[in-house]
């Protein structure tokens, strides 16, 4: 634990220092109070009581019981979740890699001094401030095989043309990674641009001097160099999955059948709708398992491990 | 605002290779655009035309008559009054959402940075693990504490929602912020004999106009289009305007009307895309401010 320290200089003998120092700093003390509660009740309160309603029976209501495993027996057995884990696996695959390849594409071209600059990033990042539900709602009009795209290319004269993943049941979860990445792209793009602007231009003098073609310096010089913001994007765009919820939502609705089910929509499709709560809540423990395993080491390494100041 | 200094290769007159790169960004940003045309033209014709006609042609015959009927009559469910409601509800849950959450992560920021509280670092490292995991591990009890308390499904309830998990990105931003204040600035305000609270609204508070803006920013576009907070804790009086979108949109009955449904949508994001074209790059800001520099 840290030691009682105070930074301004006091005149005071050591002993009443101290005990000024903890008055003086009762008010700081205050001030974080209400989030240290919800820090308890909430982040941490909320999470247990979730994992210890999965051990139970709970169905409409809470209850106490305790039945072990026997809930997570039934969720690894059951199509839905299956499905719905096997699904966020291909969305988030697709989604974190296209992001960054799409991304890093568009920033690498936008940093090639063309003209139109800011008009060109502006229609890149503006999908990002939409809500997932007006993208999902946006994107089922324009897939919609009846009216939508499949309509534009028939009438076209390629009367054979057919694009129906929105209503295909092996198609469907890709459809959701399209307008996630119409929806996202832009993010990383940004995130990207302000890396390559923060490289040193004698690189490009040295490249040159050394006739080093460009696609070279990109792939074996930059990209390296970038990797703190590509690691920053990736942590975005991975949290971004894992919500993956109002977007489903507003594009399928999990549909057709099943086959774009996701984790998020499953817990709360058993919470709020079914009356399965320990199940959803089981779900929800699952859930918590893969993204704690996946960032704890890297928020203890950036976070926790450099404790205070650093400018 | 930091200076644009292009690098990379220097400008060259029209070669393959430039009509390459504006050929590359043309067509990526004819993607991106095309949504949104699609959204407006549809929301601008009548049913028929949008029956037969060209999904990406301009309105033969432009009526604005879908506007209307999505501000003021559509159907959400069972009532028909339009997403006139879940707007002014949006703006009711946002005003106060957006002030509350921003004034509690400045004061944390600015007590986690200046001030040594027993734990405080602790509390921090729970709460930015906080930020990564799935709300739905925290939903259902906390809609249980919130009806023991008797608030559930209220305009407090999901104004209690926003900012609680608002928490970890305002405190980690303005933390990060005050942290690269001068600390001389803080040791001398403390000579002069400031407390913690005249400190923080004589010296820091007008120092964080910036800090101030990027968090606004951040918090209008973010509660604005929260869709799942809203449709678990807001009630049905109080639903936002995204909740009442799904709901016209997805659970339509009968012939679906296409033009209304864009209307609606373009209705709905209209202020996140205000909010973008005029912040242009703070909004940038905003979002990498929370990840970046932690």
């Amino acid at each position: 634990m840290e030691t009682i320290s105070i930074r301004a200089p006091s005149v005071a003998s050591s002993g009443t220092r101290i005990r000024r120092s903890v008055r003086t700093r009762l008010p700081a003390a205050f001030a974080l109070l209400p989030t240290a509660l919800v820090v308890l009740v909430v982040y941490i309160g909320c999470m247990l009581w979730t994992v210890r309603l999965s051990f139970t029976s709970s169905t409409l209501l809470p209850k106490l019981d305790w039945v072990g495993l026997a809930q997570y027996t039934r969720l690894f057995a059951n199509d839905r979740f299956l499905t719905s884990a096997s699904n966020i696996v291909i969305f988030g695959t697709l989604f974190i890699s296209g992001c960054l390849i799409i991304g890093f594409l568009l920033a690498v071209f936008i940093d090639q001094n063309v003209r139109g600059e800011g008009l060109f990033r502006t229609v890149f990042l503006y999908p990002y401030s939409m809500s997932f539900v007006v993208t999902g709602v946006a994107w089922q009009w324009f897939l919609n095989p009846g009216l939508g795209l499949q309509k534009l290319v028939r009438d076209m004269g390629f009367e054979s043309f057919t694009f129906d993943w929105l209503v295909n049941q092996r198609m469907a979860i890709y459809t959701i990674v399209i307008a996630g990445l119409w929806h996202g792209a832009g993010l990383t793009m940004a995130i990207l641009l302000a890396g390559l602007r923060g490289i040193d231009s004698d690189l490009w003098k040295a490249a040159r001097v050394d006739g080093i073609p460009t696609w070279r310096v990109y792939t074996s010089v930059v990209l390296p160099l970038l990797r703190p913001m590509v690691i920053t994007a990736t942590v975005l765009l991975a949290t971004g999955v894992v919500k993956l919820y109002d977007l489903v939502v507003a594009m399928t609705l999990g549909g057709p059948g099943i086959a774009t089910e996701v984790p998020a929509k499953f817990v709360m499709d058993h919470l709020f709708e079914r009356n399965n709560i320990a199940l959803g809540t089981a779900a929800a423990t699952i859930m918590l398992i893969t993204v704690v395993s996946i960032l704890a080491p890297w928020i203890y390494v950036r976070y926790i491990r450099p404790q205070g100041r650093h400018a | 605002m930091n200076a644009v200094v292009p690098q990379g290769r220097r400008p060259r007159h029209l070669t393959a290779g430039r009509i390459g790169i504006y050929a590359f960004l043309a067509t990526a940003a004819l993607f991106f655009l095309l949504p949104l045309w699609i959204m407006v033209v549809t929301s601008l014709k009548p049913m028929e035309e949008i029956r037969m006609g060209n999904i990406l042609a301009l309105p033969a015959a432009m009526t604005f008559e879908a506007w209307t009927k999505a501000w003021s009559s559509a159907c959400t469910g069972l009532e028909c009054n339009g997403i006139s409601v879940g707007f002014w509800n949006s703006v009711r849950i946002l005003v106060p959402s957006v002030i509350l959450s921003i004034i509690v992560g400045a004061i944390n920021g600015y007590a986690l940075s200046f001030w040594r509280v027993r734990g405080a670092n602790v509390m921090f490292g729970v709460l930015l693990l906080g930020a990564f995991i799935p709300y739905q591990v925290f939903l259902y009890p906390l809609v249980r504490i919130f009806s023991l308390t008797g608030i559930y499904n209220s305009l407090t309830c999901i104004v209690l929602v926003h900012v609680i998990f608002g928490l970890p990105t305002m405190t980690l931003l303005f933390r990060n912020y005050y942290a690269g204040l001068p600390i001389e600035l803080f040791k001398a305000a403390r000579i002069d004999g400031g407390g913690f609270w005249s400190i923080f609204l004589r010296v820091i508070l007008p120092m964080s106009t910036p800090i101030l803006v990027v968090a606004t920013i951040l918090q209008v576009t973010g509660i604005w289009n929260d869709f799942i907070f809203g449709l678990t804790f807001a009630g049905r009086q109080n639903l936002p305007m995204t909740v009442q979108l799904n709901n016209i949109v997805n659970s339509t009955q009968g012939e679906r009307a296409y033009n209304v449904d864009m209307a609606a949508t373009m209705l709905a994001a209209l202020v996140p895309l205000v909010v973008y074209f005029v912040s242009g790059r703070w909004f940038v800001r905003g979002i990498a401010a929370g990840a970046v520099k932690g």
